[in-house]
């Protein structure tokens, strides 16, 4: 039976206060409660990234969070990542690059790609990583990118394209940040 | 005077890619209803048998819960053809997973809980649910997918395979294979009396609305079907799924509107999947390579509620020189989920085991792979002896042997190795036919310059919109961006669902008559379009019955690079290449996409997809990501597609064949035999793991 929990997230930069079900994820909670569809549900096991947001600006498969755990967090979506209607990089590049088909892993792909441009801006390393790398932020080649983008699964197949658009927009994200 | 340029043939962006990007493109489970409820199916625990008894009392104990739907107490279904969708109308338990219950409440957490306290009774009964060579219920059907007849004969094979110089006899294996489309199967349903408006994710809402009009016996008319966008379906959309028939037997139950989205974990059991094929292929030849006899024998496994019949023995029918041939499938019902479409079949399966075998034949007759395959190209289709409309399969071979610098290649196998590495390549051809079904569109001039298009075409991920956009203005001669397109909904005219390739020539045909239509109106009432607008419709309906007097077929060829590692097993593909001749390419930018994604799913194929009937449950063990690996980013090389200029008049008016599904035609072989280069070793079963080629590596440790 369902036992309800007062919470409160800045999503998108908004204050929202919500009454949820304990069981209820963050995940369901954006798409059912608050309107925001744009966000996928593939596997609702935390299998296939689709439901990739940035909470705290780290990315993380809100399927598998429960949103009454969240309190204070911040959440961005994909809705969040373009302002006055003009896109993010990232959003534009998966245009630019006919980095998606159905589209229906895309906003996944997409919060997942901003996640990544930050943390390798970061110096945390991947699995593609050299051992003796130098310190500071990781370059991401295309093997890195392939490495790091690979919770996210594409059954349409884009991704090459996506791997394309990702470079594009982590190359824009540094000249930017010089 | 400024000149056109045409909308055809140009790289135009999805016009939906803006909503896609942004999170706006609404899909089936996310169109807001005042009061909606959720409901969650009870799948079925026995593979066959009755359900006996069905305890809701726990269930129903949280007030959030409406109703628990069983065979009892469902709504009534008229019968139709897809037995599959006989949902809740009898104790009859078909197969595992089937379901059995739907609870129905006011949040998705208490649906979900609900279905889980749900406790079903059953008698079991003994369930056979395992495909084996020599299943004792296997027969010969009359009809296999796609109403083709099960066998063919032309010639003596028998007797041509006894006498011929060079023999080859091998039997290729691909197990249960899973479409798992990204958006699981959902829809929204809403009751307005006996008015029905249902969201559904498919590839193709007309047959969904015909088939709910059937079901819950009212018009057709009173059923609006909207699927604006379509997150996938690889076939196993193709058809109404019980998903949309669930959704609106809840909602006429409770009388309020109901979402379900099928958990991924039910799909392999409810949707569709590819069924297992066992082929044997025996090929003689000349010491040439030429080849004097062909057979390739299918047997596959359907279930009891359908008669899906995986016909992989086609391709043989139409690919190469087969003066003596022998085509044929047996096929055996079991007590398992129903098998269905999965992209290309027939073809893809088919063409695994067929470019496999030729690859063997070269091998013994020390024969180039693309050499052979081009002494045993073909002007006139073997099996029904009518001329290839246009056939560039030599070309598609050549030009990928050039741009995959093939011409280096030793043919020796084994011999490349980097380090614990060895590398090794491979070809295979592709083909697809082409498919045209009947299909109306309507188009209207608007005054001001505007010009409104209507079809109830479905994007699936193809760049459908975008096309059809594209041929209308080509047919308008008027710019892209005074072309509205309308698509994705029950209310426009009648359309052909997105499958068998068939799409944009089928709708494009009709777009484009429409269309002309609407600009021969415009210029006959001298160039200005009066108040009331212009407006003309299309049905091909007769169109299409010509260039029946030519097999149309697409053709390509693929060449893989795989890197094998001696230690582990893991086969990595390094680069694959595909060159395709498919008519006109009426938009490179999307057409790549659609080549290069179904080569991805190719590659999954062949390395990764396999799903395992469990004999003492019966039903597929791996049923999500965890278990059933799918193709990452990770396991892409730098893939390229290519395609060579074809004019062929015999096909419609944009001259187009289909691209959706041939890309994943052959992939599977050309890798396989680039591993049987690489190693030496031979793999005839899907996929290609490390059990199948760490035993043949010890002599390296
Ligand atoms: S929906 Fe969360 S990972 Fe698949
Ligand atoms: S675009 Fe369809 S799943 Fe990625």
């Amino acid at each position: 039976m369902g036992t309800t929990t007062a919470v409160t997230m800045e999503i998108n930069a908004e204050s929202c206060a919500l009454d949820l079900d304990n069981r209820t994820t963050l995940l369901d909670a954006l798409r059912e409660h608050l309107g925001l569809t744009g966000t996928k549900k593939g596997c609702d096991h935390g299998q296939c990234g689709a439901c990739t947001v940035l909470v705290d600006g780290l990315r993380m498969n809100s399927c598998l969070l429960l949103a009454v755990a969240l309190d204070g967090a911040q959440v961005t979506t994909v809705e969040g990542l373009s302002s006055d209607a003009v896109l993010h990089p990232v959003q534009q590049a998966f245009i630019d690059h006919d980095a998606f088909q159905c589209g229906y892993c895309t906003p996944g792909q997409i919060c997942s790609a901003v996640g990544a441009i930050t943390e390798a801006a970061s110096g945390w390393p991947s699995a593609a990583t050299a051992q003796e790398r130098p310190v500071g932020s990781v370059a991401l080649t295309e093997a890195e990118i392939r490495e790091r983008m690979s919770g996210n699964l594409c059954r349409c197949g884009a991704y090459v394209n996506i791997v394309s658009a990702v470079a594009e927009a982590a190359e824009a994200a540094r000249e930017a940040g010089r | 005077m400024t000149t056109l340029e045409s909308a055809l043939g140009a790289s135009t962006a999805r016009l939906e890619g803006r909503a896609k990007v942004s999170g706006t493109a609404r899909y089936a489970a996310e169109y807001a209803s005042e009061g909606a409820l959720y409901a969650w199916p009870v799948p079925a625990g026995i593979a066959r048998g009755e359900v006996t008894a069905v305890h809701t009392d726990a269930a129903m104990a949280d007030p959030a819960v409406l109703v628990v739907l069983t065979h009892d107490n469902a709504p009534r279904l008229r019968p139709v053809e897809d037995r599959t969708l006989a949902l809740l109308q009898s104790p009859h338990v078909a197969h595992r997973g089937q379901y059995v219950a739907l609870a129905v409440a006011t949040s998705l957490e208490a649906a979900r809980a609900a279905a889980a306290a749900v406790l079903v009774q059953y008698k079991a009964d003994h369930h056979d649910v395992v495909l084996t060579e020599d299943h004792p219920g296997l027969y010969a059907p009359e009809e296999i997918d796609g109403l083709w007849p099960g066998t063919r004969e032309h010639g003596d094979f028998g007797g041509a395979y006894a006498a011929a110089e060079i023999r080859t006899d091998a039997v290729y294996t691909i197990p249960p294979l899973h479409n798992h489309p990204m958006e699981p199967h959902a829809a929204t349903a809403v009751w307005d009396g006996d008015a029905l408006t249902v969201y559904d994710s498919n590839q193709g809402s007309t047959a969904v609305q015909h088939t709910l009009a059937q079901l819950f016996g009212i018009d057709a008319g009173q059923v609006r079907v909207v699927s604006e966008h379509v997150g996938g379906g690889f076939g196993s959309k193709g058809t109404p799924r019980p998903n949309v028939v669930l959704a609106a037997m809840a909602a006429r139950a409770v009388d309020r509107p109901v979402k379900l989205a099928v958990p991924r974990n039910h799909m392999p059991a409810v949707v569709g999947h590819r069924a297992p094929t066992i082929q044997r292929i025996r090929i003689g030849a000349g010491s040439d390579g030429r080849i004097r006899a062909l057979a390739h024998e299918v047997v596959t496994c359907t279930s009891t509620v359908g008669h899906f019949v995986e016909p992989a023995a086609l391709p043989s029918r139409m690919m190469y020189t087969a003066p003596n041939s022998r085509t044929s499938h047996r096929v055996t019902r079991l007590d398992i989920p129903a098998p269905s479409w999965m992209r290309a079949p027939g073809e893809c399966p088919g063409m695994f085991a067929l470019e496999s075998a030729i690859d063997e034949l070269a091998d013994i007759c020390g024969l180039d792979p693309v050499e052979l395959r081009i002494r045993n190209d073909t002007e006139v289709e073997p099996d029904s002896g009518l001329p290839f409309s246009s056939r560039h399969l030599v070309e598609c071979l050549q030009e990928g042997a050039r741009r995959f610098g093939w011409h280096e290649r030793d043919r020796r196998p084994g011999i490349r190795r980097e380090g614990r590495l060895l590398i090794g390549s491979g070809v295979a051809s592709s083909m697809y036919p082409v498919i045209i079904f009947p299909s109306c569109a309507a188009a209207h001039a608007d005054p001001d310059g505007q010009y409104r298009v209507r079809v109830n075409a479905t994007d699936i991920g193809t760049g459908a919109r975008t096309v059809l956009a594209q041929i209308a203005a080509d047919a308008l001669a008027a710019p892209l961006g005074r072309v509205h397109i309308s698509i994705g909904s029950s209310d426009l005219p009648e359309a052909p669902l997105a499958g068998g390739s068939s799409g944009t020539a089928s709708w494009g045909w009709a777009v484009h008559n429409a269309c002309a239509q609407v600009r021969e109106l415009v210029e006959r009432s001298g160039g200005s379009v009066p108040a009331g607008g212009l407006s003309a419709s299309a049905d091909t309906t007769e169109d299409i019955k010509s260039g029946q007097e030519y097999a149309r077929c697409a053709f390509g060829a693929q060449f893989a690079e795989v890197q094998v590692d001696t230690d582990t097993g893991e086969v990595r593909v390094r680069r694959l290449t595909g060159v395709f001749a498919a008519g006109r390419i009426l938009n490179p930018r999307t057409a790549r996409s659609q080549f290069i994604g179904a080569m991805t799913m190719g590659l999954s194929m062949a390395l990764m997809e396999a799903s395992t009937m469990d004999p003492e449950f019966g039903d597929h063990a791996e049923r999500d990501f965890a278990s059933y690996h799918v193709a990452a980013c990770a396991d892409l090389p730098a893939i390229e597609a290519h395609w060579i200029g074809e004019e062929d008049p015999h096909l419609n008016p944009m001259g187009s064949k289909g691209i959706g599904e041939i890309g994943i035609v052959g992939t599977a072989a050309a890798i396989a035999n680039a591993v049987h280069h690489a190693t030496g070793v031979r793999v005839r079963t899907l996929p290609i793991r490390p059990d199948a080629l760490l035993p043949h590596f010890a002599h390296f440790a």
